[in-house]
């Protein structure tokens, strides 16, 4: 389970976030919505740990992220998977090197990489692409080597920061499909976007933020701001 | 902890041949300070040399009156050997020094005709002293000039020569200071380069790391292959750096040799190898590494 507590954000002066709380259950599929400036990046970024709240708890599973050491990261993020806009995929590797890395780092046998990259790489579309190097790949084919990398180890939560943001219509689509699927075999989705059409697509639970404050949270909702 | 080591050594492997240009560019830049490293030893090796062969052409005489007995001379010779300041002291005496001197003069007939005529040995008993620095010839000829030495002392060069000595002294003392001052300043100048080269490297490099920090990798498996491919900087380099500098020495070896004929550079070379190479390696492998592991602290915090 995830869970916002009273979290605000401030950077000197500005309020990025002002006492956000929400939940989110196992398996659930989220959308997390307001125009640019909101706070969604802001979220994700306490989410995953990357940026610390002024106030108030951030629960991810066992871990209370706010709390966690620059040393104790490494654990949480790899509890979850994560797929940014610009896909961040290590340019000096090539598409399996990227997706068997989120295995590497967890110390994972040689014998048990080599069985689930191939596997992953076949899920999303990429088997033919596996020498490949990043910038030998369409946006489409990166971010669906990005997601590749985030479910590699199975997490049980994607967080997803905009991942349709450098996408054409037909890609964009896939990619959600791709997270769609990646849903239904269990894993919780968190989505952070500001395209209407998808979230209007997904008839799943929006959370609106305007300003940094939550203005909605739809269980089966639309992109209304 | 084998796995993560073979994954980190094979990560730096990778970063080193992947990234070919940049790889290549900061070996040369390697290269160069290894380059002034074996400058700097063999600058230290001449100037050492140069600096032991002038302290060896200084002594001081002690000329012993012809009365002087010989007991009293090997005695002051034995009480010279235990001051700490004193590096030999060479007792020549009244007969060994004739025979020297006719040695020398051995193709000069007047002097042997001289000589000849002469009944009596004409030259005195002495001690030559060579002090361990030119600095302390002066507590040394102190020592000699005490009263209870005058009786038996027909005279001491230090007086004589006081100035020479001292000039030696003072363009010992510069060669050392300004040999210690330059090495410092290029050794840091080699580093500081090295270290702006691997840095930049790895700077172009930083948004990667940020990306692996936030796939869950640890530090130690972001910084481990940078500091792999450090050491291959090092290793590469003082490797090139033998490779550069051996003939070099051996090329120059005969022109040092005129100017330091105590000095044989390829021999030097020939009887140091072990070292010459360690050291290079060990110079090479640490500032690689240490250049890279500091480079990639910074781009740690993500």
């Amino acid at each position: 389970m995830i869970a916002f507590n009273n979290v605000s954000k401030q950077y000197g002066d500005t309020a990025v976030l002002s006492d956000i709380t929400f939940k989110v259950a196992p398996g659930e599929f989220i959308s997390i919505v307001g125009k640019s400036g909101a706070g969604k990046s802001t979220i994700i970024k306490l989410l995953i740990g990357e940026d610390q709240p002024t106030r108030g708890r951030v629960l991810v599973g066992s871990y209370e992220v706010n709390k966690l050491k620059p040393d104790e990261l490494p654990q949480l993020r790899r509890k979850v998977g994560i797929v940014f806009q610009d896909f961040k995929l290590l340019p000096t590797k090539t598409a399996y090197e990227n997706i068997a890395f989120a295995l590497e780092v967890e110390g994972r046998a040689q014998e048990e990489i080599e069985e689930l990259v191939p596997q992953m790489l076949d899920l999303v579309g990429l088997a033919d692409k596996k020498d490949n190097f990043p910038d030998e790949l369409s946006g489409g084919m990166k971010q669906r080597v990005a997601i590749a990398r985030a479910m590699i180890h199975r997490p049980a939560v994607i967080v997803a920061d905009e991942p349709t943001g450098n996408l054409d219509h037909v890609n964009a689509n896939e990619i959600m499909n791709l997270l769609l699927k990646i849903n239904e075999l269990g894993t919780t989705v968190v989505l952070a976007t500001h395209s209407k059409d998808i979230v209007n697509k997904l008839r799943k639970r929006v959370v609106a933020l305007e300003n940094g404050k939550i203005i909605r949270d739809d269980a089966r909702g639309n992109y209304e701001l | 902890m084998a796995t993560t080591f073979f994954r980190i050594l094979k990560f730096g492997l990778q970063n080193f041949s992947r990234n070919g240009l940049l790889s290549a560019t900061t070996t040369v830049i390697m290269v160069l300070a290894i380059l002034v490293f074996n400058g700097l030893t063999i600058f230290g090796v001449i100037s050492n040399s140069a600096v032991a062969s002038l302290q060896d052409k200084i002594d001081i005489s002690v000329y012993f009156k012809s009365a002087a007995p010989e007991d009293d001379i090997v005695k002051l010779e034995h009480a010279l050997q235990s001051l700490s300041e004193v590096r030999a002291v060479e007792y020549i005496s009244s007969e060994k020094a004739l025979a020297i001197f006719k040695q020398n003069h051995d193709s000069d007939d007047t002097i042997s005709q001289a000589l000849a005529e002469l009944q009596t040995n004409p030259l005195l008993a002495s001690l030559n002293i060579k002090a361990k620095d030119p600095n302390m010839y002066p507590t040394i000829a102190g020592y000699l000039e005490t009263d209870q030495l005058k009786p038996i002392i027909e005279k001491v060069t230090y007086g004589e020569n006081k100035e020479a000595i001292d000039r030696l002294a003072r363009i010992i003392d510069t060669v050392r200071v300004a040999g210690v001052g330059i090495t410092i300043f290029l050794a840091l100048v080699a580093v500081l380069v090295t270290f702006n080269t691997i840095r930049l490297a790895i700077y172009s490099n930083r948004e990667e790391l940020g990306v692996m920090r936030l796939v869950g990798a640890s530090n130690k498996f972001i910084n481990g292959p940078y500091v792999v491919a450090g050491v291959i900087y090092g290793l590469l380099a003082a490797l090139a750096g033998i490779i550069v500098s051996t003939p070099l020495i051996v090329f120059i070896s005969p022109y040092v040799h005129a100017f330091i004929p105590d000095l044989s550079l390829s021999a030097y070379l020939g009887s140091h190898v072990p070292q010459f190479v360690f050291y290079q390696l060990f110079f090479g492998v640490a500032l690689g590494a240490t250049s890279a592991a500091v480079a990639v602290r910074r781009y740690l915090k993500i």
